[in-house]
């Protein structure tokens, strides 16, 4: 039963003929993000070494 | 009515004092809860009323918080109230606490996917109204607050899912149902997370920040050989006719689709399978089963590392079959018993539209899938300054993604309009103060509005009111009475508790 139902489902839903491309974001998209990026840029700079390494969380739930 | 039920959604906050590394996080959490209550008090209308703790249910029946003066037992309760742990039940009828080392917001219950993203956004408010409110103070130290769940170091912190079920559903059927759906789900829920490993063992990037703290299938734990399915039975409300199912695997997302998406497909498959099990549907039961997986715990694992969606999972019946085509199988299943309402109907195109778009290209979902989103801006980052994943520079990207500031990443792409959103910033910060109108959390959060200290505690299942000469508890054991439409009258009639109680408990 469980194969039929992959392969008979598989025909309404094919899976894409190759797998998807590396990670490629429209252009305009790379603009407005660079634009985030100007702006957090500077302060992952100044701090980021030292900032990860103090980021210690307790466990929780 | 598929995706409509009672739900409620919990989030742990990472906390970090960037001017004192080494403070307590139990200490840090504390002062993020007062200092809410002290945000909350500048309007002159301070937050008194604490969590009930007497972890009954007053009442066995299901009558709501319309109890029969006969049934209503007034007692002194002054002592049941701890004030040792500052936690504060929120006018929007959800609570601040301190949860283990973390402040912990829970949202109020909500009956639709739409407004536990709503009420999901207020929190994410009252935390960065806690942290403005000691940014404002001279004395540090100057704790702020992330939406994560992983410091990447070992440490985990959960996001909880909260749906009230069926009780006469099996919990075994409920969770064979379930996990390949839980296991598959992060395609499209995860918030991305740098470093491949609980405590970053290996470089990369994963879907999702909770894949490697799920240890096992089932269980009771939360803070130890985490289960993706909990057995904690405490269904804050009438037990012989409902179940609470308690999920921890989820991560926290700031994207408001992930957050619906997450919601309300999982909403759905719970309406397919009550659907199933309470009326059987032989030929749904034997889809359903089909999609069992012969390894559950070690795909949450492979699914969060396959970021090409090619990875193949293995079926208990031999079979194999990606996470995207497992979520269309769950996907066609739920359609076919899915209600005709606005919001089904909504979340089902969206969950169709994510699916059609993750299999053509991932890449191209960077407004609706977080993890996408994120992938896309750590890119651009590494791209911009030739880095590798375990560059400090990714690792702190990773971490203010979710710092609930303004000038958190994500919070900065919202503003930028830079992924779907859902909910307006007005909406969000309305429900900071306005609790859902359609379940208890009305009552409770209306309540205390109007009457501040004269609500001297709360629970999801009980509300404590000054009486004349003693305190009242109230039983508010159904989630669905103590609405807006059942409540409102006798609220605005009420010139005090006094006479609230009078008006409750008098047939």
């Amino acid at each position: 039963m469980g194969q039929e139902f992959i392969r008979k489902d598989r025909q309404d839903t094919p899976e894409p003929e190759t797998p998807p491309e590396p990670l490629k974001v429209p252009s305009a998209q790379v603009a407005q993000v660079d634009a985030v990026l100007d702006e957090i840029d500077e302060v992952l700079e100044l701090n980021a070494e030292s900032f990860v390494r103090g980021f210690v969380q307790k466990g929780g739930q | 009515m598929s995706v409509h039920r009672v739900m409620g959604i919990e989030t742990e906050f990472g906390v970090f004092a960037p001017d004192d590394p080494e403070a307590d996080p139990g200490a840090l959490s504390h002062l993020v809860v007062e200092a809410f209550a002290a945000a909350s008090a500048a309007d002159g209308r301070p937050l008194k009323t604490a969590w009930d703790y007497s972890g009954e249910d007053p009442l066995r029946d299901a009558r709501g918080y319309d109890v029969p003066k006969k049934l209503a037992r007034p007692e002194q309760l002054t002592h049941e109230i701890s004030h040792a742990v500052p936690n504060l039940v929120l006018r929007n009828g959800g609570r601040l606490y301190v949860d283990h080392a973390h402040p912990e917001y829970s949202s109020p219950e909500f009956t639709t996917p739409t407004a536990g993203v709503r009420w999901d956004r207020a929190g994410e408010i009252v935390a960065r109204r806690a942290v403005a409110e000691l940014a404002g103070r001279e004395a540090g130290p100057h704790p702020l607050l992330y939406k994560n769940n992983a410091d990447g170091k070992g440490a985990s912190y959960g996001t909880h899912e909260n749906y009230l079920v069926d009780r006469q559903v099996p919990f075994e059927d409920l969770v064979a149902g379930l996990i390949p759906f839980l296991v598959t789900r992060q395609i499209f829920c995860g918030a991305g997370q740098v470093g491949i490993g609980a405590a970053s063992e290996a470089p990369g990037f994963q879907m999702s920040q909770r894949a490697d703290h799920m240890e096992r299938l089932v269980g009771l734990d939360t803070t130890a050989r985490r289960p993706i399915v909990n057995t904690r039975d405490e269904p804050h409300a009438d037990s012989r006719k409902y179940r609470r199912l308690h999920l921890i695997i989820g991560d926290a997302n700031t994207f408001d689709v992930a957050t619906w998406l997450k919601l309300g497909t999982t909403a759905a498959i719970l309406h397919l399978i009550e659907r199933i099990y309470l009326a059987p549907k032989p030929e749904l039961d034997a889809k359903l089963r089909s999609l069992v997986l012969k390894d559950a715990v070690a795909e949450v694992r492979n699914v969060s590392r396959d970021l090409t969606l090619t990875h193949r999972l293995r079926l208990e019946n031999g079979e194999s079959a990606t996470a995207l085509e497992i979520q269309q199988r769950y996907f066609a299943l739920a359609r076919q018993v899915a209600g005709r309402d606005a919001e089904t109907a909504a979340v089902l195109a969206k969950w169709e539209e994510v699916l059609t778009g993750l299999a053509a290209n991932p890449a191209t979902m960077t407004e609706q899938v977080e993890w996408v989103g994120k992938r896309a801006v750590l890119e651009g980052l590494r791209a911009r300054h030739g880095l590798e994943w375990d560059a400090p520079r990714i690792a702190a990207a990773n971490i203010h993604w979710s710092d609930l500031r303004l000038s958190g990443i994500a919070q900065k792409l919202r503003a930028g309009g830079l992924f779907e959103t859902l909910i307006s910033d007005d909406a969000a910060a309305a429900a900071v103060e306005e609790p859902p109108a359609d379940t208890r959390a009305w009552f409770r959060g209306s309540a205390i509005a109007k009457f501040g200290a004269d609500v001297p505690a709360a629970s999801w299942g009980t509300i404590i009111l000054r009486g004349e000469d003693h305190l009242h508890r109230i039983p508010m054991v159904e989630p669905l009475r103590g609405t807006r439409v059942i409540t409102e009258q006798i609220l605005t009639e009420s010139g005090s508790t006094s006479e609230l109680i009078t008006k409750l408990t008098v047939p």
